[in-house]
């Protein structure tokens, strides 16, 4: 009998994930036996799974790379680095929200028990081995953020987008997994290895290209490029402003990971004929993305736009197809996931119960009510548009290097007109915190704690744009 | 005689499947959601996934769709707002369903995908069983994806309770511990008050 060869499976590598899942039960259950006015035990534990998750991650990594669970689960140094990275910006997004919730009655266990689940499930699809872990990790964090979305019952806006989310998200699992399952008919296998062995044996099986075709259409879809990228502004601006600081940063990083996984460890073979599907997503995303981004007058919208051109860039690091590209690509998404978070805390820093700073006009002469606070906004501006010496300008030029690099000189010429052009709205938030008289002078009631990570995630965008080799090396390293 | 079978099945299949979409009564469309599933059970059977089929009937036509039944006899539907815009949209639509239909057929036809591009499987021993296979590898090969699934559930109930579970202030319920521990003097007042006198106007 074949039960007889069976090993048990190395239960080690996955320590991470069954110590988030563990306490994330615990906090469950924890939290039916405190009071309300003792929430904050909740929050502190969670932060604390966080930081455990974290030693737990790094004492682990060795740097070299262990199969398990019959190869449905892989941790490497890129999954390891990623995966701290996702702990550290959901540890930041609780800490942010925080505050935001307690003041809209919104300060329950559920809330950071999802949270922790969509870690978990951000961290299954770092490691995922196998396309079906692959897509269990994605819904794992799909269900957790539609839950999350709705959290605001009596808002119809959030109800509004947790549906839209919801029904557009399951028409993109149905699109990867249809996707999915044709590489499973054309290969054989879920192993996402053997699936790599056979692509690279057959590079012109229609029926793979068939597959690949869905699973880019899937993929699209989360990670939110155009023409697939309906839902973010609507998600963005409809859910509550911590929801929205989280799905805009750390589901990001787990989406990249899902790529790397899928496309180039999986299909790497394939390579010419998904580049030339990633670059009309990439070039459409940006244009997309930019141009009407200015016609916005909810800063959240805004932001939802600025995110679609920026997952333009992502793309064209990934469709580089070289290991420059893969890294600069993986700096942009870190990158990126933190000025996100800075930006999004900027909403939630002057937001105060019953009032949501959403709109530009919020942003109006910042500078007269808190000038150290509009200097941070103006440096998360700055890194956004891609000024130098913020890190976003790094991160720009690193991807457009690697698009260079493979002779894409034109791509690489189009995204800079339109980063150019994109550049307009960042510093239109500059010009109305800066130049124009506050519409709304009430004190900026956030705690110490949110002015202080807020200023050292702002001030961080300053510092690794000086000093942005050990990010950079690290991201080389790993891929 | 088995591709007979199976294309009999897989007619009443798409019948039905389209049925669900267009038959006016929303009851109706649940039964014939319900026939669609048996003839799909059906066709597993065929493919000799025992235990999937019988899976399928238990759960999804035993459980699933009688729950489905009983929220759409509760539900008030008015089908004809939904159906309104059917036949404006069918004319951009069914030619976009049909084109799409043909770009399938073009590439996952059967000169790609038929039996001589990829050749059905051998049948398995009359002592196979479906079941015990799924078994084997449920717990062993797939345990990961398993228990995932398991908290992919546990997500799932936590959502649903915290999206729906409310103490709304208007609404009714009774504490009976409140009710057991209540005194007396809780409930009743004892007011000392003078007496009367008699209303004269009365009389």
């Amino acid at each position: 009998m074949a039960i007889v060869n069976f090993e048990m499976p190395n239960f080690l590598p996955a320590l991470p994930e069954m110590f988030v899942l563990g306490m994330a039960c615990f906090i469950l259950i924890l939290d039916l036996f405190i009071k309300q006015q003792d929430r904050v035990i909740t929050y502190l534990l969670s932060i604390a799974t966080l930081v455990g998750a974290a030693f737990l991650t790094i004492s682990l990594s060795d740097g070299e790379r262990h199969l398990t669970f019959s190869g449905s689960f892989v941790s490497d140094p890129m999954g390891d680095v990623l995966k701290l990275f996702i702990y550290l910006v959901t540890a930041v997004v609780f800490l942010y929200s925080r505050d935001y919730l307690k003041k809209r009655d919104l300060f329950k266990g559920e809330y950071f028990v999802l949270g922790l689940f969509g870690v978990l499930g951000m961290m299954v699809m770092v490691s995922a081995h196998s396309m079906l872990t692959l897509y269990m990790g994605l819904e794992l964090l799909s269900l957790s953020l539609y839950a999350l979305v709705a959290f605001q019952r009596d808002s119809l806006k959030a109800t509004e987008a947790a549906m839209k989310y919801f029904i557009l998200g399951a028409i993109a699992s149905g699109m990867l997994l249809y996707g999915m399952s044709m590489l499973y008919g054309a290969s054989g296998s879920l192993n996402i290895a053997e699936i790599g062995a056979y692509a690279a044996l057959n590079t012109d099986n229609t029926v793979l290209m068939f597959g690949l075709v869905f699973v880019i259409v899937g993929l699209g879809f989360k990670l939110g490029a155009v023409p697939f990228h309906m839902w973010v502004p609507d998600v963005y601006q409809g859910a509550p402003s911590s929801v929205t600081l989280y799905i805009a940063t750390a589901p990001k990083i787990a989406a990249f990971a899902m790529v790397m996984r899928l496309l180039v460890e999986g299909v790497g073979d394939l390579h010419n004929e998904w580049q030339s599907l990633l670059v009309v997503l990439a070039v459409l995303s940006i244009a997309i993305g930019n141009v009407v981004a200015i016609a916005q007058t909810n800063i959240k919208r805004m932001l939802a736009y600025s995110a679609i051109s920026h997952v333009g860039f992502i793309l064209i690091g990934l469709l580089a197809g070289t290991d420059n590209g893969y890294s600069s690509a993986m700096f942009y998404v870190v990158v990126y996931s933190l000025m996100s978070m800075g930006g999004f805390g900027m909403i939630i820093l002057l937001s105060r119960s019953g009032f949501e700073a959403d709109k530009l006009d919020d942003f109006k002469g910042l500078n007269e009510r808190s000038p150290w606070m509009a200097a941070m906004m103006m440096i998360l501006m700055f890194s956004m548009a891609g000024v130098p010496p913020t890190v976003g300008f790094y991160a720009k030029l690193s991807v457009l290097q690697a698009a260079v690099d493979v002779e894409m000189v034109w791509l690489a010429v189009y995204a800079v007109v339109f980063s150019v052009i994109g550049a307009f709205y960042y510093l239109r938030i500059i010009r109305l915190m800066y130049f124009d008289k506050p519409m709304d002078t009430n004190k900026i009631e956030a705690g110490i704690d949110m002015r202080i990570a807020l200023s050292v995630n702002s001030l961080g965008m300053l510092v690794l744009g000086l000093f942005p080799a050990a990010l950079m090396q690290w991201c080389i390293a790993v891929i | 005689m088995e591709t007979l079978i199976f294309y009999i099945f897989s007619a009443i299949l798409i019948a039905s499947a389209l049925a669900v979409i267009t038959v006016r009564n929303p009851v109706h469309a649940v039964l014939f959601l319900v026939l669609t599933f048996f003839t799909c059970a059906a066709i597993w059977l065929m493919m000799e996934a025992e235990f999937l089929a019988i899976t399928l009937v238990l759960v999804y036509v035993g459980a699933v769709m009688v729950l489905f039944l009983f929220v759409v006899m509760m539900l008030d539907i008015n089908i004809s707002v939904l159906r309104e815009g059917f036949v404006k949209n069918a004319y951009v639509g069914i030619p976009v369903a049909l084109i799409v239909v043909f770009e399938l057929v073009a590439v996952v036809g059967s000169d790609r995908f038929g039996l001589d591009q990829v050749p059905a499987p051998l049948a398995h021993a009359a002592d196979y069983s479906n079941t015990k296979e799924l078994g084997r590898v449920l717990y062993t090969e797939y345990v990961y994806a398993f228990e995932l699934a398991a908290v992919v559930l546990v997500v799932a109930i936590i959502a649903a309770i915290a999206l729906t579970m409310r103490r709304r202030p208007d609404s009714k319920y009774q504490d009976p511990s409140a009710q057991v521990r209540v005194r007396r003097n809780d409930r009743l007042r004892i007011v000392k008050m003078a007496a009367e006198k008699k209303n004269k106007a009365s009389e």
